[in-house]
């Protein structure tokens, strides 16, 4: 398509800035005699502190302050939240230990905040850290997940006793059983969903900064929310009341969710500014970041699948149990339960479902929302049991998966969700096609002559997007609105600024939401403006995260500009002295229908502002219009991912040896940016499949605390990826968007561990399916196969 | 990093002395181990030592029967050279998948013999090929010179400054990748020079690099692929075990490289 509307491929405006390294990040910025922020990090995973001496360290050069636990408690600074409440199954709240931003008597997990120093330079706080003397009593630490509840294990925090933080379920239970008993054949897995370490290219980081003549204090940091920031640090952890706090993201290199929560580092630094009086900047070096970022995923699950002599699912029964780390972050509580659960009846007509779910503490780092939350989660455990049944029925995937689509919309599933609109069919019909499924068997016979073995492997997932309706979320637990703001600001010239509470950290929104206006207004893209990521700029926003920027952010814009539109015409009305009721506006101009009496937006714009053509009585100078808007439903994208593996059994390499999407995200803005999320969520997808491992050793320490044994994916572990596209359009919001951030992140782990699953004929192989993994599991199978 | 105090010498003799005076200082030549260990704070040398202004240690000369290669060559200059390429091209292709091109272009042939990582690939390499190695002061088969786990026969303060590396071996590297950090998990290098068969296995050995001599002598009656069917793996006790590759798999994938180094090797 050609133009810069919606539809067009536009190049991204922001990447000018970034690719000749003018971007304007956090560590980019500097503020007047500010003080470097070093913390001292707990070296054990599980410790009584009896003691922290810092008398020697506070004499060493260049040392600003030096501040523990202590000293924030003093000053009655709050501790960490989290912002969703969920009652476990017999009514009673979620057990949340106190989560200090400095630790008070205790350390929870390697890598927990002991202290800060703050000195002139970053190597003399680091030099003062190392001369802190504290007197751990360490104490055994709770590191495997499935016998952190056992009878005898130590206690965590106090608040819960047995390590649980709650208990919960959904479904009818009753109904669940009654079809696993009414069955004609169960399939039962067990899956492990391996724990990860985001890895944003950008480390976090923190400048906090007060203005004692203002009384106002300044955050900086890597947020992918930053009212959600202020909203926290003002009313849950006290720093100051809002309008006093201000918080700036400005350019933010990548997120996935890491950098929706509020961490001890920016807390401790914005409170320190004052206490210290001096700007306090804090970066996180890469060990930090594996450390003390939010961890994703870590769940071990039991799933069963009901299924009656014509081949229907009959019920869904899962068990899961969730590792929240060591204290619960921002939104943990959330992940396994109300963004996991909803989701499990996949694209299928399942009857019946009930999942529970225990999810429990351990002396690891705390675990909440990464790329998909929750949601690639339950799309592995319904895409394996899927494929499984249909391997253990002698069903060829593909017609097992046709035969159980939903066919029908709006579709209530038993676990909340109500489906509004999709066409499951298409997708996996264009998939196979452009996939050549037809051709596997004759690649799968080449491979073997060479030794080698070959699988393929679908995943039909589907995810709730656009997060999300206010009042559904706020009574499931959540403390927060999901809807968003945005602000439209037409200068006198015709310009514009778009202020939205939406946040960029990669995902292109300088051009989107650009093209959306420009599109609109019928004005250069050049002339649009996209303002965010400042408190002190756009009123109010939530942030972005859930795949939500452009079905809800958008959204708020669209409503904004309905509202500009219907102002300018009253202004176009009083220039072309006629009913407002006859101004039609098109391709950027207002016209009086059945005239050639037109005038351009740019025109109108001024005519707005300069206000000679109506009196103050008639309109209201100025053309400036804001919206808020909360969506009525989540945005459900869904697609077919089939993956296709090479595996030399010899050395256990597994080889990505084709991958084809066909993704059905609604309507499309921007096709160039809608493939590179597709592309950068399968890569993550596949780095979770087959790469990335993190492992804990039993006494806590974090092996995988480097690139030397954390394995990121890299350009020569992926394929070419073949992307392409079905389209129902989103009934729910005003431009037909369901949101594409996360797909390729939520499909791809079970289509990799389907296709390796297929190529060894075993069905038990965890990820990530390392070479040593696969290795072992080829080895295991051809042992049964000499049986 | 711990603050030091940074020498560039410009000849061999000066940086002799500086480290003749600098009991505790480390030799910079390339970085590439040394300068991130430093960064963790894990080593605090008083003073580094740069080799990178002695251009008498750099260069790739064929002289005689050996390819000499100066200690600061970097990896990607021998991964480049049409010499190296031309006379011992299993060098070079071991050279071209040292870490990534920043490695490979930082990172020095010198440097990499004297830390003697038990997964470096130039150990394996150079063990399989009789190399020499020659320092400030003496010249030392790579036989001798490789001693275990990051230690070399050098004394302290003494500086290798060339590899002599006899040509005309059949010659290759087969290396399986810690699929993280890129070293070796396994890597095999494997030299036939008229009769006698050499088998070099780096990243295995819970010693550092060794020779795998029943497959030498196996592979010394027949140079195939298939004359190591019969021959056990080296056993599991004695080699590395970690979170990427059990004893087991180590062991097993030493006999998987070894019969791909000897087919690269004869050019089948």
């Amino acid at each position: 398509m050609a133009g810069t509307g919606i539809g067009a491929r536009v190049e991204r405006k922001e990447d000018f800035r970034f690719i000749t390294g003018k971007g304007n990040y956090t560590d980019d910025i500097n503020r007047p005699g500010q003080a470097y922020a070093y913390f001292l990090r707990s070296p054990h995973a599980h410790a009584k502190i009896r003691k922290i001496d810092t008398k020697k360290a506070s004499k060493m050069p260049g040392v600003v302050g030096i501040l523990t636990g202590e000293d924030i408690e003093k000053d009655k600074i709050g501790g960490l939240i989290c912002g969703w409440m969920i009652h476990s199954k017999d009514g009673s709240p979620m057990k949340a230990g106190a989560h200090p931003a400095l630790a008070v008597g205790k350390v929870r997990y390697v890598g927990d905040h002991v202290a800060v120093v703050i000195a002139e330079t970053l190597a003399e706080a680091r030099d003062a850290a190392e001369a802190i003397v504290v007197d751990y009593e360490k104490l055994a630490p709770v590191i495997d997940l499935a016998g952190a509840t056992k009878k005898g294990v130590p206690t965590i925090h106090d608040a819960s006793p047995d390590n649980q933080v709650y208990d919960w379920h959904l479904g009818d239970k009753a109904a669940t059983d009654a079809a696993f008993r009414k069955a004609k054949h169960v399939t039962k897995i067990d899956l492990v969903n391996n724990r990860l370490v985001p890895n944003a290219m950008e480390p976090r980081a923190a400048i906090g900064d007060y203005d004692t003549g203002e009384g106002a204090f300044t955050l900086y940091t890597t947020s992918q929310n930053p009212h959600v920031a202020r909203l926290v640090l003002s009313a849950f952890i006290g720093i100051a009341p809002e309008h006093k706090l201000r918080v700036i993201a400005p350019d933010v290199g990548g997120g996935f969710g890491s950098k929706i929560f509020i961490y001890a580092e920016e807390t401790v630094c914005i409170w320190a500014a004052k206490k210290v009086g001096r700007p306090v900047k804090w970066v996180a070096e890469r060990t930090e970041s594996f450390l003390s970022d939010a961890h994703g995923r870590d769940h071990l699950t039991h799933a069963e699948m009901a299924i009656d002599e014509n081949g229907k699912i009959t019920g869904v029964r899962v068990s899961t149990r969730a590792n929240l780390g060591a204290y619960l972050s921002t939104f943990a509580s959330s992940v396994p339960t109300y963004l996991y659960a909803p989701l499990l009846s996949g694209q299928y007509n399942v009857p019946a479902i009930y999942c529970e779910v225990e999810a429990v503490y351990t002396n690891t780092a705390p675990v909440d929302a990464y790329r998909g939350a929750g949601r690639p989660e339950a799309t592995f455990v319904i895409e394996r049991l899927v494929e499984v049944a249909a391997r253990e029925l002698g069903m060829d995937p593909a017609a097992f998966r046709k035969k159980n689509f939903i066919k029908s919309f709006p579709h209530q599933t038993p676990v909340i969700m109500c489906y509004d609109t999709g066409d499951y069919n298409a997708s996996l019909a264009k998939a196979m096609e452009n996939h050549d499924v037809k051709g596997f068997a004759k690649r799968r016979r080449d491979s073997a002559k060479a030794g080698k073995l070959r699988g393929l492997g679908y995943s039909a997932y589907i995810e709730a997007c656009g997060i999300a309706p206010s009042a559904a979320v706020g009574s499931l637990g959540a403390g927060v609105g999901l809807w968003e703001s945005a602000e439209v600001r037409v200068n006198p010239i015709g310009t514009v600024e778009v202020l939205t509470g939406s946040h960029s950290h990669g995902q292109g929104h300088e051009t989107t939401f650009a093209q959306l206006v420009a599109g609109r207004l019928g004005i250069p893209i050049e002339n649009v403006s996209i303002v965010h990521g400042d408190t002190d700029k756009v009123q109010m926003g939530m942030g972005t995260y859930g795949s939500r920027s452009g079905a809800v952010g958008m959204s708020a814009i669209v409503k904004a500009l309905d509202k500009v539109e219907a102002k300018a015409k009253k202004v176009a009305s009083f220039v072309l002295e006629a009913s407002e009721a006859d101004i039609d506006f098109k391709d950027g101009k207002f016209t009086v229908r059945g005239t050639d009496k037109s005038i351009d937006f740019p025109s109108v714009a001024l005519q707005a502002y300069i206000a000679h053509k109506f009196t103050g009585q008639q309109l209201e100078p100025g053309l400036k219009e804001g919206a808020f808007y909360d969506p009525t439903n989540f945005t459900f994208p869904s697609g077919v991912h089939i993956a296709e593996v090479e595996i030399d059994p010899e050395t256990g390499i597994t080889t990505v040896a084709k991958w084809t999407a066909v993704d059905d995200f609604g309507v499309i803005i921007n096709p160039m940016i809608v493939e590179g999320q597709v592309h950068g969520g399968i890569a993550q997808g596949i780095g979770q499949a087959l790469l990335e491992g993190t492992v804990y050793d039993a006494s806590g320490q974090l092996v995988t605390a480097s690139y030397m044994d954390y394995t990121m994916p890299r350009a020569d572990d992926l394929p070419s990826f073949h992307v392409d596209h079905t389209m129902t359009a989103c009934p729910s919001n005003p431009l037909g968007i369901k949101g594409c951030g996360e797909a390729g992140a939520i499909a791809a782990p079970a289509a990799l561990m389907n296709a390796i699953t297929d190529a060894l004929g075993h069905e038990n192989i965890a990820m990530p399916a390392t070479p040593q993994a696969v290795w072992k599991a080829a080895r295991a199978s051809f042992a049964k196969a000499a049986e | 990093m711990y603050a030091f105090d940074y020498h560039r010498p410009a000849s061999l003799r000066q940086a002799n002395n500086l480290v003749a005076k600098n009991g505790d200082a480390k030799i910079l030549a390339g970085g590439q181990t040394l300068l991130p260990t430093m960064k963790m704070r894990l080593a605090s040398p008083s003073a580094l030592i740069d080799l990178g202004a002695l251009k008498e240690l750099s260069g790739i000369e064929h002289k005689g029967r050996n390819l000499v290669i100066g200690a600061m060559t970097t990896h990607a200059e021998v991964a480049g050279s049409a010499l190296v390429r031309e006379l011992v091209p299993g060098l070079a292709g071991l050279a071209g998948g040292i870490g990534d091109p920043h490695v490979r272009h930082k990172g020095t042939i010198g440097g990499s013999v004297a830390n003697n990582d038990p997964a470096a690939d130039y150990p394996a390499g150079l063990l399989a090929l009789g190399a020499t190695i020659v320092t400030s002061k003496r010249k030392l088969a790579a036989a001798d010179f490789f001693t275990g786990l990051f230690s070399t026969a050098l004394d302290e303060g003494e500086i290798i400054t060339r590899i002599i590396i006899p040509v005309g071996a059949k010659f290759a590297y087969a290396k399986f990748r810690n699929p993280a950090s890129r070293y070796a998990m396994v890597g095999v290098a494997v030299a036939k020079r008229g009769a006698k068969v050499a088998v070099a296995v780096t990243g295995a050995g819970a010693d550092g690099v060794f020779r795998w001599a029943e497959a030498e002598a196996a592979l010394a009656k027949r140079f195939n692929a298939k004359a190591l069917e019969g021959v056990a793996n080296p056993a599991p006790k004695g080699l590395n075990g970690d979170i990427h590759a059990s004893a087991e798999y180590r062991s097993h994938l030493i006999g998987v490289m070894t019969k791909r180094a000897v087919t690269a090797a004869s050019g089948k």
